[in-house]
């Protein structure tokens, strides 16, 4: 073990002095370390500090401190049940949905807090927009599919603005080619990859600035896994993207740096090729040398 | 080497009970449905069996001669003259010049009341609309009197002895010379499908008791739907889950067994007696069945609601719509059709329903046929209800028959219900 950063120290000493210092030693005690690895980054777009999740009386993320980069892909692995979803979902209040779902700690999107009493999650979710796990394009045509989100923001004036904004948003996606002659079809009726491509394109229409992203390809082929790795390591260029992954090869393909939960913590994070060549915990390495997980 | 029992003869040796027991249970499903079926098909039969003839009507026809000099003694052809005129004196007339042999009053009573006492009226329509009928002879077909319809369609029996029959030989002596002389007919009874209640079977229709009930329904889809569905996404999609929704719950399951009877009571206590809405109103009897309506729209709407999946909600929220668009747009237009089917099961329900309209007075005798949800009226199965309290023979048929035009009103509506889920099923 080398770099232990102490979430406590990193969060501020607010949180030492309410004795959750007690509890980062417990978890050393019970075989957990915290983080392993540089949660900080130069140019974060993201910062989390002390996030933790409870599901009713269970707790579901244990004081994860996490910075998201500026146009980078950080990809969140970790075996099933370790809370990379549930951390993801936290990024732009999804978890809102669930009642009995509760959240504390930090999260920040360029320096505002997006947990304030006071933030409205409907142009938060405009800035960070979310792509699911499995493909689910509303029963509408396509062109209606991508142009829903531009519509209820108001960020097209008229017919002409919005064909421009789907045409882009469906280039982008890599998806104009094979939807254009059958745009008034219903998105229903197109395969899984193309189904997933149209959420994606259904993203990115409102341009936000952050795309979170949960398993997409849980649910393709492998070619059109290949389409969609393509196309996020494409978009990275203009945005900064979080995604959760179950397959080791594609959080090695797409991210720049990866994040390892186990048990709803964060254990370990760093540049992938990094975590992938010179795991420096012990339970990444055993998940990532296919021991468990 | 161990005595070792292969799966496969342990699997063998009991295969043959699992199919047994199988084949059992399909059995015992097939007959169920049977049973029903038959049952079914029995209802069915005996309606139909006894309603079919009351499409029909018999009609006589006799040369009724329109005598200025009875009709318009002072030939000034006034309205008020020819108003006040005795028409019923024409029809006699013509019946005793059909039959001259007749005398005695009895016999001519008899005689007389072989045309309907309605038609009178209907010459007199005739040569108000017409005076130039004063002074002509024509030949009419005039509907026959409930007794002789029945006679000419066979539920009278003209073989049982006089003494046990209700027309004696004489009526049906008089019936049998106008059938060879081809003056008796049976046309299609518009008369039934036109026409409010009435005393005289012959002149009896569902028309008043069908408009009563399209009235009562309309109020009550046009309160009930709304009330349902809002009711219902509110509940389903904004109420907190506390012990107060959990009550509300209960209690809308609660309403939806309670019985009709007690909603009619409710009606009558707190819409005719607090508000001063009028009886036997449509407008009351709406509202009555809309709380009887209610519960069933909310919980097929609930279900509805819930089985939009949930993947389509987060796709809108994740492109940062807000709750009410996610509803608005999303949720809503994929779950009408369960509300839809759900609601029209219910208006289903409301036009069978019957007990709660008695306590309102819908049960009561109105002739006119409504022409707003002010107006009393009755409605189809109370009509049933009243039709098949009255003693008169020719009432059994029309009685069926009312029972075939609300069942064919409760197919429609169930097979759109039907049709509407087959349509808009979506998959995902």
């Amino acid at each position: 073990m080398n770099v232990v950063v102490d979430t406590a120290v990193v969060g501020g000493m607010d949180r030492a002095s309410r004795g959750d210092r007690a509890d980062t030693i417990e978890a050393e005690e019970r075989g957990f370390a915290a983080t392993v690895g540089e949660i900080r980054v130069d140019n974060p777009r993201m910062t989390c500090r002390n996030v933790d999740v409870y599901y009713a009386e269970k707790q579901a993320i244990m004081d994860v401190s996490l910075d998201i980069g500026k146009n980078q892909v950080i990809s969140m692995i970790g075996p099933s049940g370790c809370g990379k979803s549930t951390f993801l979902r936290c990024l732009n209040r999804m978890n809102d949905t669930i009642d009995i779902c509760r959240v504390t700690g930090e999260i920040k999107l360029d320096e505002q807090d997006i947990y304030h009493a006071k933030l409205d999650v409907v142009p938060l979710r405009a800035q960070v927009g979310m792509v699911f796990q499995k493909p689910n394009p509303f029963p509408k045509s396509i062109y209606d599919n991508v142009a829903y989100g531009p519509r209820i923001h108001g960020l097209v004036a008229d017919k002409a603005e919005t064909d421009e904004v789907v045409e882009r948003s469906l280039r982008r996606a890599g998806l104009w080619e094979e939807a254009k002659d059958r745009l008034d079809e219903p998105g229903t009726g197109l395969s899984g990859g193309q189904q997933q491509r149209l959420c994606i394109a259904r993203t990115i229409a409102v341009s936000p600035e952050v795309i979170l992203m949960d398993e997409p390809c849980s649910a393709l082929d492998p070619i059109a896994t290949a389409k969609v790795e393509e196309l996020i390591d494409e978009l990275r260029e203009d945005y900064t993207i979080a995604i959760v992954t179950h397959s080791m090869q594609q959080a090695a393909r797409v991210s720049q740096r990866t994040a390892y939960f186990h048990l709803g913590r964060l254990i370990e994070v760093g540049e992938t090729d990094e975590i992938f060549s010179n795991p420096q915990h012990k339970l990444t390495e055993d998940y990532i040398t296919g021991r468990f997980g | 080497m161990q005595n070792k029992v292969r799966t496969i003869d342990k699997v063998n040796a009991t295969l043959a009970r699992r199919y047994a027991r199988e084949k059992r249970f399909r059995r015992i499903g097939f007959g169920a449905i049977m049973m029903g079926l038959l049952f079914v098909s029995f209802l069915f039969i005996s309606i139909v069996g006894n309603g079919y003839t009351a499409f029909q009507q018999t009609e006589l026809k006799l040369l009724i001669n329109f005598d200025a000099q009875k009709l318009d003694p002072s030939g000034t052809r006034d309205p008020k003259v020819l108003a006040a005129a005795d028409y019923s004196g024409l029809i006699k007339q013509a019946l005793r010049d059909t039959f001259p042999k007749v005398s005695g009053r009895g016999d001519k009573r008899s005689l007389y009341r072989m045309v309907s006492a309605a038609e009178p009226f209907r010459l007199r329509q005739m040569v108000l609309g017409n005076p130039d009928l004063l002074g002509t002879s024509q030949e009419l077909w005039l509907l026959a009197d409930d007794d002789i319809d029945m006679l000419v369609k066979g539920h009278i029996d003209r073989k049982v002895p006089e003494s046990e029959r209700r027309l004696n030989d004489k009526v049906v002596g008089w019936v049998e010379q106008l059938e060879q002389a081809g003056a008796v007919r049976k046309v299609f009874n518009t008369i039934f499908f036109t026409a409010g209640d009435s005393r005289e079977p012959e002149q009896a229709g569902i028309g008043g008791a069908v408009m009563g009930s399209i009235y009562t329904l309309l109020v009550t889809l046009m309160l009930s739907f709304p009330l349902g569905v809002a009711t219902a996404v509110y509940l389903e999609e904004f109420a907190p889950k506390n012990r107060g929704t959990d009550l509300i719950e209960v209690n809308i399951n609660n309403l939806a067994a309670v019985p009709s009877i007690v909603f009619g009571l409710l009606g009558l206590a707190v819409f005719i007696n607090v508000f001063g809405l009028p009886r036997s109103a449509p407008l009351v009897g709406g509202l009555v069945l809309t709380l009887m309506t209610l519960p069933t729209i909310i919980i097929a709407s609930r279900a509805a609601l819930k089985s939009v999946p949930p993947s389509i909600r987060e796709a809108a929220l994740g492109v940062g719509a807000s709750k009410l668009q996610t509803i608005a747009h999303h949720v809503l237009p994929l779950a009408m059709p369960g509300m839809l089917t759900g609601t029209i099961i219910g208006m289903a329900q409301a036009l069978g329903e019957s007990a709660p309209l008695l306590m309102i007075g819908m049960v009561a005798f109105i002739v006119d046929i409504p022409s707003g949800v002010m107006d009393p009226s009755t409605v189809l199965p109370v009509q049933i209800f009243l039709w098949a309290d009255s003693p008169e023979r020719a009432f059994v048929e029309r009685t069926s028959a009312a029972i075939m035009v609300l069942l064919a009103f409760l197919i429609t509506m169930n097979a759109l219900a039907v049709i509407l889920r087959r349509k808009f099923e979506r998959r995902w």
